[in-house]
Formats: structure tokens, sequence, C-alpha cells
């Protein structure tokens, strides 16, 4: 399936769930330095460590900005252990798309940054958890 | 002089037959990598074939040849750059290995507080070494800025250089920009300086002709794969007193010429810089490499490339949605589409089976210089054609209708 399909060029040209919220349990800004992609989320959570609302700033790729629009459509609602479960199928399964290997980091950069910000969040050190964006 | 017969060369080059997501492969990333021609790519197979075996120590038939076929392709480099002798030419895996070797072995022979220049525009091969080997040594590592046409700035780095300064490293021509840097005023500047220049010419010598003595640098040094030859095998070209004064890189087999408990000696240049069995067949291609370049011509080799980056230049300006980087470029041109990632540009041109390169092009205090994240770079070399530029200048408009 093509890259650049009708659903993704529509979240890339209008964004769902973009800005930054007020007073935020979880953030977390990261760049791929590789191709520039800036991507900072920022969520809610309840008492059942569900995310209420969540939201994304950033600038960069299609691929980068769609992916990321979509994960936060899909996370709302979601416990922070599942989101921290999951991996680059259910992405692509999101997306839709068959992805060349040299742009999977764009596709899992969205993602990586969210689940980077929960583990700040839950207190466990983000750097020494090493996520695979080929997992 | 032979004409140029872009047809003919396109012969040479089996992979230029190939498709690319259904359509013909047009092939424009040559300064991250070139292809290789049947000659090239046969001289390596008839090697393996025929003559394999280890050099230098090998007292067979078979080590023989390939100590003659080995040490004849450092000739011919030598003849190809014009260095003085072909002990001057030193094989490494790459531009990337040949400027670490310079940068390890030649800080160890610098003072505390010395002084290292090099410029904006350096791929990370050149600035990363440098910034390292100043760490270590506690030398201080200075930027010549460049001016708006991508060139570098020679009142600063006349600005720069003090009695401490022991070396200045710059590129012939730059990787993202393709701008040509004028060497041989760089080479007067330094050396009234007293200073040593090496160039990183990975850029220059697989389209220019690049005379060492004319140009009169101290160190040269490039890769084989970007002119033809296979991957793996570069070269660093060194006057033979500064070769002579320096320290080995890599310690081993084939660089010594006696070893005791506690004390080893050094063979002769080129070897004392090639410990362990080198890359012979690499070296097999490099000669073939250079060889069908020379038949070529430089010049017109030269001629070509600059011509169809200057045609590419003028159909971008055309258009006004296109931002283009690169001022005064001779063989490579980097450019973006306003409001389009050069990530994105370049995946869907690939769907066209257009082969072009987009992101900082590991010279990342450049791009940020430019004020970009990335760029498109497409890069032409020998088998190119106008034709190519023109299908490229079409595809655009396809990206442009992906994001309308």
């Amino acid at each position: 399936m093509d890259m650049y399909m009708e659903n993704i060029l529509d979240h890339y040209k209008d964004p769902h769930n973009k800005g930054s919220l007020k007073d935020p349990h979880i953030k977390n800004k990261e760049k791929n330095p590789s191709c520039g992609d800036v991507i900072e989320v920022t969520a809610i959570v309840n008492k059942d460590k569900r995310i209420i609302d969540v939201k994304f700033d950033g600038y960069g790729c299609a691929i980068s900005q769609a992916a990321i629009s979509m994960v936060t459509d899909d996370v709302k609602g979601k416990t922070t252990k599942e989101i921290l479960k999951m991996k680059k199928h259910d992405i692509l399964n999101l997306l839709g798309i068959d992805i060349v290997p040299m742009r999977i980091k764009c596709v899992m950069l969205g993602l990586r940054v969210l689940q980077r910000g929960i583990l700040k969040f839950e207190g466990k050190n983000h750097k020494e958890i090493i996520l695979s964006d080929m997992e | 002089m032979i004409m140029f017969n872009t047809n003919n060369i396109k012969k040479d080059f089996p992979i230029l037959k190939r498709k690319v997501n259904n359509k013909q492969l047009i092939y424009l990333d040559n300064a991250a990598t070139s292809q290789k021609p049947l000659q090239v790519i046969n001289a390596v197979a008839n090697y393996y074939k025929t003559s394999n075996a280890n050099i230098h120590r090998s007292i067979h038939k078979l080590g023989e040849e390939a100590t003659i076929i080995y040490e004849e392709a450092h000739k011919t480099v030598a003849k190809f750059i014009n260095a003085k002798s072909w002990r001057e030419i030193v094989f490494t895996k790459n531009t990337t290995e040949s400027l670490n070797l310079i940068a390890y072995s030649l800080t160890c022979t610098f003072n505390k507080g010395d002084e290292i220049i090099i410029s904006r525009e350096e791929h990370h091969s050149n600035f990363v070494p440098w910034q390292q080997c100043a760490k270590i040594h506690g030398l201080k590592l200075k930027i010549v800025d460049i001016k708006k046409d991508g060139t570098i700035d020679l009142d600063h780095l006349k600005l720069l250089l003090t009695k401490k300064t022991r070396l200045v490293s710059v590129a012939h021509i730059s990787n993202v920009l393709g701008t040509v840097n004028n060497i041989k005023i760089i080479a007067e500047i330094v050396h009234k300086n007293k200073s040593i220049l090496c160039v990183d010419a990975a850029q220059s010598v697989p389209h220019m002709l690049v005379d060492v003595q004319d140009l009169d640098c101290d160190f040269i040094c490039f890769s084989g794969h970007k002119m033809l030859a296979p991957t793996g095998i570069g070269v660093l070209y060194g006057k033979k007193n500064l070769l002579e004064k320096m320290p080995p890189f890599l310690f081993g087999g084939g660089m010594i010429k006696e070893v005791k408990d506690n004390e080893s000696t050094w063979t002769d240049l080129p070897w004392k810089f090639e410990a362990g069995t080198p890359n012979i067949a690499g070296a097999v291609g490099l000669n073939a490499a250079v060889k069908y370049l020379q038949k070529l011509g430089m010049k017109n080799v030269f001629r070509h490339t600059s011509v169809l980056t200057r045609y590419a230049l003028k159909q971008l300006q055309k258009q006004k949605d296109i931002v283009i980087y690169s001022k005064n470029p001779y063989t490579v041109l980097s450019f973006n589409i306003k409001n389009i990632h050069a990530h994105d540009v370049v995946s869907i041109l690939d769907k066209e089976g257009i082969a072009l390169r987009a992101g900082h092009h590991c010279a990342q205090p450049l791009i940020e210089y430019l004020n970009t994240e990335a760029t498109v770079r497409l890069s032409p070399y020998i088998y190119n054609t106008k034709h190519d530029i023109d299908i490229l200048i079409k595809a655009l408009d396809k990206v442009r209708k992906v994001f309308a």
C-alpha cells in the first residue's frame, strides 16, 4: 500500500489533537537528529492510569506527523501499561500502509516519545529502557 | 580527445538497466556512492578467479602476482593524482579512515595548546576526528566560516591562523553545496603560516583532475567507491617527509621491520600505514576504476558533471516553490520544496524510480548554518544525462500533487 495514502495526507494536513495541554501529567519532547523531526507529547491520566486527554506538537515529515496524529486518537482511553506494550505492527495497522525500512523511525517517533514520557511519569529510568523501532 | 558518449558509458553499468518500482532507474545519488562499470566488476572477479593470494610474504606464484597487482594499484593512483612517488599513496578503507589515520597519528606529535582549523562546511568525517583528537591532546579547534557563495572565507582563515596553528583541514568540494574551494590559494596561505594542509577530496577526485603537486597540499583523502571502484578501498596521499615522521595508526602484521619483546621498528612507506591483510580485491577494482576514468579524461568528466549540475540548477531556479542552498554548484546540488520535508520528497521520487538523497548529509554543523533540518541532494555522474534531470523536474510535480 502506498505510503502517501489519502488518510495519511489527511492527518498530515489536518492533524488531530494538535497543541499542548496545561499542567499535564506526562510531558516529553524529542528530536530525531537524523531528519530533524521534533515531537512533543502532553497527556493527562486518571486514577486508573488511563489517558483521558493527549495532545502533540511538532514538525517534520508527513509520515512522522501523520503517525503521531493517529496515535493520539488511538491511545485515548488506553492505560499507560497498554500503551507501553504497543509495537511497530500496532502502528502500521493504525496507518494501514507499508513503510520502507528507512522510514520506520519516522513512523515510530511519536509513539516512542509518548512511551518514554510515560516511563518518566512513572519514575522509571527511561534512558535505560531501550525501545527498538524494529519491533 | 575521446568524445564523451553517455549512451556508450551507460552500457558499461549493468545496474542502470534495472527497474525500480516498475520505472527505469535514474540514479542521481552519486555523491553518496557511484555505480560500478563492468570493467571494475570483471577486474575484481578475475582477480579472485585467477590470482587470489595474500601479498608481500607469500613466496609462491599466486602470492607474487597478488603483490605485483596490489603495488601496481598504488602506482596507478600515484600517477592519477600526480604524486611524486607511489610510496606516498596509502590504501585505507575510505576517506573517513584516511582522515582518522592522519588525525590520530599527526596529533600525537602536537603539543598541548596547539591549534587546528577546520571549516563550517566539513563532512562529519573531517570534523569529528579533529574535534575528538583535540580533546585527547588538549588542542584548540577553530572553525573557519564560509561565505555566501559556499566557499571558505579566506579572510577569516587568515584571521584564525596563529603561530600555534599546526594544521588546517578542509573539503575540496562541499558534499552538500557542491562548491569548489580554491585549494591552491588555501595551501599558499596555510604554508605561509608554516602549517600543514589536509584536504578532504572525497567529492573532488571522482570528478576533476586533482594534481597534488600543483595544489601543493600536504595530505589528500578520498574514497574509491565514489569513483567507480568497490566499497572498502580508500586513499590517503601524504607528502613523504610528513608520512615518514608520523607514528603508525594501526599496528600488526605487514607494517613492521623487526619485533623484539619491548620494541618494534616500522617498515617502509606506504606499508607502515597498512597493517594487516589489506583489501587487495578493492585495490584491483580501484586500479580498474582509475583507468576507466583516465580513458574518459578527467577534464571531460568535470565538464560533463558540472554542465549537468548547472542545467539542474537552471531548471530548479525556474520553479517558485524551490529553495536552493547551492549558490555556485559543480558536482552536487542541494534544495528543498517549500513546506515539504526532504524525506517526503525523496520517498515519492523513489516511487518514480529516481534515487536522490535527503537528510543532513553527515554535515550537521553546515545544515544548522543553512537554517534547515534536511535538504534534497542531487549529484550526477558520468552516466547521467539532461534527460534524467528533465524526468526529475517533471517528477517534482508529482510530489506537489501529493501534498496539494
